[in-house]
Formats: C-alpha cells, sequence, structure tokens
C-alpha cells in the first residue's frame, strides 16, 4: 500500500529511487558480566578489523572524490581505531572486569574523551569528537546495527533525515543522490538550499519522513508539489514518469530562454543572477541562462573540513568562479557568513542563547581580522580574472560598513605594494537584511556601490520570527506590506544615488513576488540556478508599467494573503 | 638507544604531524617511546602523542627499543626532517 507524506516542496523536480536514511542508530550501551574472556575478546577484535576495513574504504573513496585534505581526517581515524592506548586497556578491562566489550570500549574511550575535552587547547577539544566518531563506529559493529554512510552509496539513492546538516551534504556523493526528504525545514533551510544547488527535488518538513520511511523502500519525492509517496504502486509510478516528463518538456520549453536577455512585456530590463555556493555550481548558472552570479556564498569554502582555507586555496576558488563568468558577467562575492545556523566547529565560539541575533558573519570578521583580511586578499588577487563584487553581509551600521571597506582598502594597498594586479573597478556594497539598515538606506546609499536584499533574513527580522522555528512559520510573510515598504525604501534610495539594488533571498526567485519586485523597481533577481529560465519566461510575459501599478496598491494593502491575492489575480490574467 | 631534537614547526606536533609520526613508527617492531616535559607516551599511539600537546621550541626525546631500533629512530629523524618538525 502506498503511503503519502505532506512537505514543503523545497526544490523543483521529481525522483523515484530508494530510500537511504541517514540517521544515528541507537547505540545504548548496556553492561553485563560475561563468563568468556577469550569470546568477548575476539568479538571486540573483529569489530575493530570491520572498523579499520570500512574506514579504509572511505578514506580511499575520500580521497578520490574529495581530495586528499577531506581524506585526512579519515587517515586520523585509522590510527584512532589502531591505537594501541585504546585497544590494550579495553582489552585489559574486558579480562580484569568480565564485562561486554560495548561497555568496556565506552568507558575507556569515555575516559579518552574527557581527557582531551579538558585539555587547554582547542585543537585537542576537536579530537574528542574523533574519538567519539570512532567509538560509534566499533560499537556500531559490536551491537550489530549499521551507521550510514552516505560517501559509500553506489546506486541512486533519495536521502532520508530528521534534517541536513552543511557537514551531512559536505559528504554526499552527488552522483548518487537524486532527493532529499527531510522531517523538519522549510523553504529558507540549509537542507533546501542545498538541494536548489545541487538541482535535484526536495520535500522538507514532512514530520515523519523518518518514522515512515524504511532503507531501501522506493520513494516518489515530488519537488513541485510537496508530496513524497512510500512504496508506489506501479500505477502510481508510471503516473509520476509521465509527470516528470512533462516537468522536463517544460523546461525545455523554458531553455528556449537561455540566451534572451530578461526584458518585460514593455521592453524593461532586467538581470537575472544565480546563487551558488561552490565553484562547481557554475556550470549550473551557465545551463540555466544566469547572467552571472548574484552571490557566492564563500562559507562553503570554510565548512566540512577542520581548519581555516589558506589564502591559496581561497584565491583558487574565486578565480574559477571569476573565469567561469565569462564576457565580464557580474560575480558577487558575499564575505564570509559564518555563525546563526552555520557553525564552524574550529573556529570553536561559545554557544549562544540567539544565535541569530549574536556574533556572525560581519560581526565576526571585524572581530577575526587575520581571517578576515586572508579572505579579502584572496579576493583581492583574484579580481583582475572578472567582474568582481564584494558584498558585506549582516551590516547593521555604517560604522561596520566602513570598517570593513577599511581593511580592504588597507589590503589592497599592500597588494599593490607587493605588485600584484589588483582590478581598479571592484565594487564595495552590502547585504541589506537589518532593518536598521534598510531603514538608513538613504545614507547608506551615498557610500556603497550596491545593495542586496537578503530577504530570508530580513524578514525574521522584521517580523520578528525565528526562521528555524516551524511553530511561527506563518509569520514568515514575504508579501506583507511592511516587507514591501522597507524593500521600496532600499529600491528607491538605491536609485537616488545612482546606484544598483539586488535582492539575492528566496523572494527574488518566487513567482509570487517578481511581479511585485519588478514593480518595485528591482534591478538584479539573484535566485536558485534552476529558477531562472522559469522567472525569464515569467516577467516577458507582464509589463513593468502594470506591475508598477500593482506595487503601489500592495503598498497600501493590509495583509500578507490581501497583497498574494492581488498579485496571483494579476498574473492569472497573463 | 635514543636522540633528542627541538621543534621548530610552529604549529608544534599537532594534527598531520603527530599522523606522520605515529604511522611511521607503526611500521616497526621495537617499542618507540616519546618523551615530552617529563612525560613518555607509546609513539605508536596517536592518543599518547597528541595528549603532549607539543608546542613550537619544545624538547623531545625518541627512544626505541628492540630489533630494529636503529633503523626506527634513523626513520623518524628523517620524517621530523623532511617535514620541517623538528632539528
Amino acid at each position: 500500500m502506498t503511503t503519502m507524506l505532506n512537505g514543503i516542496a523545497a526544490s523543483n523536480g521529481i525522483a523515484i529511487a530508494k530510500a537511504y536514511r541517514l540517521i544515528e542508530p541507537d547505540l545504548t550501551v548496556t553492561k553485563h558480566v560475561i563468563t568468556d574472556v577469550d569470546t568477548e575478546v575476539n568479538r571486540f577484535k573483529a569489530a575493530i578489523e570491520k572498523s579499520v576495513s570500512e574506514l579504509q574504504a572511505i578514506r580511499d573513496r575520500a580521497e578520490v572524490e574529495l581530495g586528499a585534505d577531506k581524506a585526512a581526517i579519515f587517515e586520523a581515524h585509522l590510527l584512532v581505531v589502531n591505537d594501541p592506548e585504546l585497544i590494550g586497556p579495553i582489552e585489559e578491562k574486558i579480562g580484569a572486569e568480565k564485562v561486554n566489550a560495548e561497555s568496556a570500549l565506552k568507558e575507556v574511550a569515555d575516559m579518552f574523551v574527557t581527557m582531551f575535552e579538558s585539555m587547554d587547547n582547542e585543537y585537542m577539544k576537536e579530537r574528542a569528537a574523533d574519538i567519539r566518531d570512532v567509538t560509534k563506529r566499533v560499537l556500531a559493529h559490536l551491537l550489530g546495527v549499521q551507521i550510514p554512510n552516505p560517501s559509500m552509496v553506489t546506486e541512486e539513492v533519495i536521502i532520508v533525515a530528521e534534517d541536513l546538516t552543511p557537514s551531512d551534504t559536505a559528504q554526499l556523493n552527488r552522483t548518487y543522490v537524486k532527493a532529499f526528504t527531510t522531517d523538519i525545514g522549510g523553504r529558507t533551510s540549509h537542507s533546501a538550499i542545498m538541494a536548489r544547488s545541487m538541482e535535484i527535488p526536495a520535500v522538507v518538513g514532512t514530520k515523519q519522513a523518518t518514522s515512515s520511511i524504511q532503507n531501501g523502500d522506493i520513494i516518489i519525492v515530488d519537488g513541485l508539489d510537496g508530496s513524497v509517496h512510500i512504496n508506489p504502486t506501479p500505477e502510481l509510478i508510471a503516473e509520476y514518469k509521465q509527470k516528470a516528463e512533462a516537468y522536463e518538456q517544460q523546461k525545455a520549453e523554458w531553455a528556449k530562454l537561455l540566451n534572451e536577455k530578461t526584458v518585460s512585456k514593455d521592453g524593461h530590463h532586467v538581470e537575472l543572477v544565480a546563487n551558488i555556493g561552490t565553484p562547481n555550481d557554475i556550470k549550473g548558472v551557465i545551463d540555466n541562462g544566469g547572467e552571472g552570479v548574484g552571490l557566492y556564498r564563500t562559507e562553503f569554502l570554510y565548512m566540512g573540513r577542520d581548519n581555516f582555507p589558506t589564502e591559496d586555496e581561497q584565491f583558487e576558488a574565486y578565480k574559477a568562479v571569476l573565469e567561469g563568468m565569462t564576457d565580464g558577467k557580474p560575480v558577487v562575492v558575499r564575505t564570509l557568513d559564518i555563525g546563526g545556523d552555520k557553525e564552524l566547529p574550529y573556529l570553536n565560539l561559545p554557544h549562544e542563547m540567539n544565535p541569530f541575533l549574536g556574533f556572525r558573519a560581519i560581526r565576526l570578521c571585524l572581530d577575526h581580522q587575520e581571517m578576515f583580511r586572508t579572505q579579502l586578499r584572496a579576493l583581492l588577487r583574484a579580481s583582475s580574472y572578472g567582474n568582481l563584487k564584494i558584498m558585506f553581509p549582516m551590516i547593521a551600521t555604517l560604522g561596520e560598513f566602513r570598517d570593513a571597506k577599511a581593511i580592504l582598502l588597507e589590503e589592497k594597498e599592500k597588494l599593490v605594494a607587493e605588485g600584484v594586479t589588483v582590478s581598479d573597478s571592484i565594487e564595495v556594497g552590502i547585504m541589506v537584511e537589518i532593518p536598521s539598515t534598510a531603514v538608513m538606506a538613504d545614507l547608506f546609499a551615498t557610500e556603497v556601490d550596491f545593495f542586496s536584499i537578503g530577504t530570508n533574513d530580513l524578514i525574521q527580522y522584521t517580523m520578528a520570527a525565528d526562521r528555524m522555528n516551524e511553530r511561527i512559520s506563518y509569520l514568515y510573510q514575504p508579501y506583507n506590506p511592511a516587507i514591501l515598504r522597507l524593500v521600496k525604501q532600499v529600491i528607491d534610495a538605491a536609485h537616488k544615488e545612482g546606484k544598483w539594488a539586488g535582492m539575492c533571498g528566496e523572494m527574488a526567485g518566487d513567482e509570487n513576488a517578481i511581479p511585485l519586485l519588478l514593480g518595485l523597481g528591482l534591478d538584479e533577481f539573484s535566485m536558485s540556478a534552476t529558477s531562472i529560465l522559469k522567472a525569464r519566461s515569467l516577467i516577458s510575459k507582464l509589463s513593468k508599467a502594470d506591475m508598477e501599478k500593482l506595487a503601489e496598491q500592495a503598498l497600501q494593502m493590509k495583509t500578507n494573503d490581501e497583497v498574494l491575492e492581488a498579485v496571483q489575480a494579476a498574473i492569472s490574467v497573463k | 638507544m635514543e636522540k633528542n631534537y627541538k621543534v621548530i614547526a610552529d604549529t608544534g606536533i599537532h594534527a598531520r604531524p603527530a599522523t606522520l609520526l605515529v604511522q611511521a613508527a607503526g611500521k616497526f617492531e621495537s617499542d618507540i617511546n616519546l618523551e615530552y616535559n617529563g612525560r613518555k607516551v607509546n609513539l605508536k599511539s596517536i592518543m599518547g602523542v597528541m595528549s603532549l600537546g607539543i608546542g613550537q621550541g619544545a624538547e623531545i626525546t625518541i627512544s626505541a627499543e628492540g630489533s630494529d631500533a636503529e633503523a626506527a629512530i634513523e626513520a623518524l629523524t628523517e620524517t621530523l626532517k623532511k617535514e620541517g618538525l623538528a632539528e
């Protein structure tokens, strides 16, 4: 019997494949007395051996697929699992105390974890995590349960998880992962953003994906309407294959607009650019007709590793993106936006009660200047390879912008003195995602070169509604006139000073928001690459003059829903 | 037999360097120990080596006992020098 779940359609497309549960198994250990010491020690040795061969395979695979520095972590795990100071005491404990291998392992490993965690050195504290990881692996073998190893998947799968963290997605094998479905999350959660950047369908926030789906179940993920079907009937599979085909046909229709400019029915031109996370995403931008990159999220360079990327590593990544965007297509690079829901373990920041309102993004960068300067130097060095624009995230005050820009100019001067070629036409702008900055946009506009409105955060800060909290997700109201008025204020402020205003939040790719944004005069729309052609097709059917009128009316409306209805009525006529 | 070194790497003996040393030591039969600051650990144990928290400028001693002790010391010295860890 087919079971159906409903969630949030977070990334377009349809996938049919086997389920792969990315869930921690139950590794609860109970302590009991054993009689046959030899058998118990042998059982332990066998678990170690299995763990060793598993880790070797993962390391070899990681080396090929992810590169030597990602594989190094597994090299360290191999040394831990082979460590005589770990294995010896466990075997002794089994013999001397006549306890089961699981509890001996856990007690000895816990002792090491505590020792490393109490050390006065951040690096050592990190190693406690390695010991925990390795212990889990050996324990799983002892208990006969399986730890998910998504990097080892060798067939097409759909990932089923409670939620996906950046480190989970970093180890996914992109060749085989066909879709995601999760219990929690919304359109702006990491799993949704990643799915769009990987161009695979996703349905998030199903509440019960992990409790309803077993490993190996055949599932259908419909990222168009937000449904997930478990063990579908052959009829349903056939129906979905048709639906997938129809979707492909529509995509082919959009593809005709691939090399066209984005022009409204009455001849107004806007720019449609893409949000990317890594240089690998450039291909998707070109294949989907992107006119540039409106948001390069550099934090992915810093994630899924155990130390900072070097200046050279960063330079290579930035250069690759700039060179990939040929013919002077713009590339807006956002400087490191870490903190909030994106953590860097090796930065070792204290846990905060309110991370979204805390020490993150530019606030962190202005404090950790070495880290910030390294990134800026890498960007400046790469600037001569394309049309670079630098954007600072989470700017709340003009002072922050001035400080960040001063550091940028200092590094530029140093590089020029060293004889490095640095472009002289780098625009320097800011993300507008904090209400204080939107309110002061007229004054910011006299100093910045551009604005890019980050609606995901702007909405959560304006409505005072944590976007990770599902119970208040009704407050995520992109069409609320309060948001529209702020957006208008930012766009008008930019235009008054002869600057441009873009948008790089989810709203920029939302077909119900695009008509309003066109009417408000937005110059640049940055979205997932896969949304670009659809948006271009939509804009070609809209008249800017009409949308100006619509936007004007919307600004005077009272609720989110009222605006949404008005937009839908206006575009359904087209 | 034993030999003394001074650590010159600015990161000390952490992470990759520790991994390399333990991997090198693991190839030999002899018992190999690393001593720093009055504490002696098994050089074949990554956790032992890292628990010493050896930083730049540290004076360390490596000792080996067994059939291939001499070759072991030679190989470890080679690793330390090649990686620019110690002199």
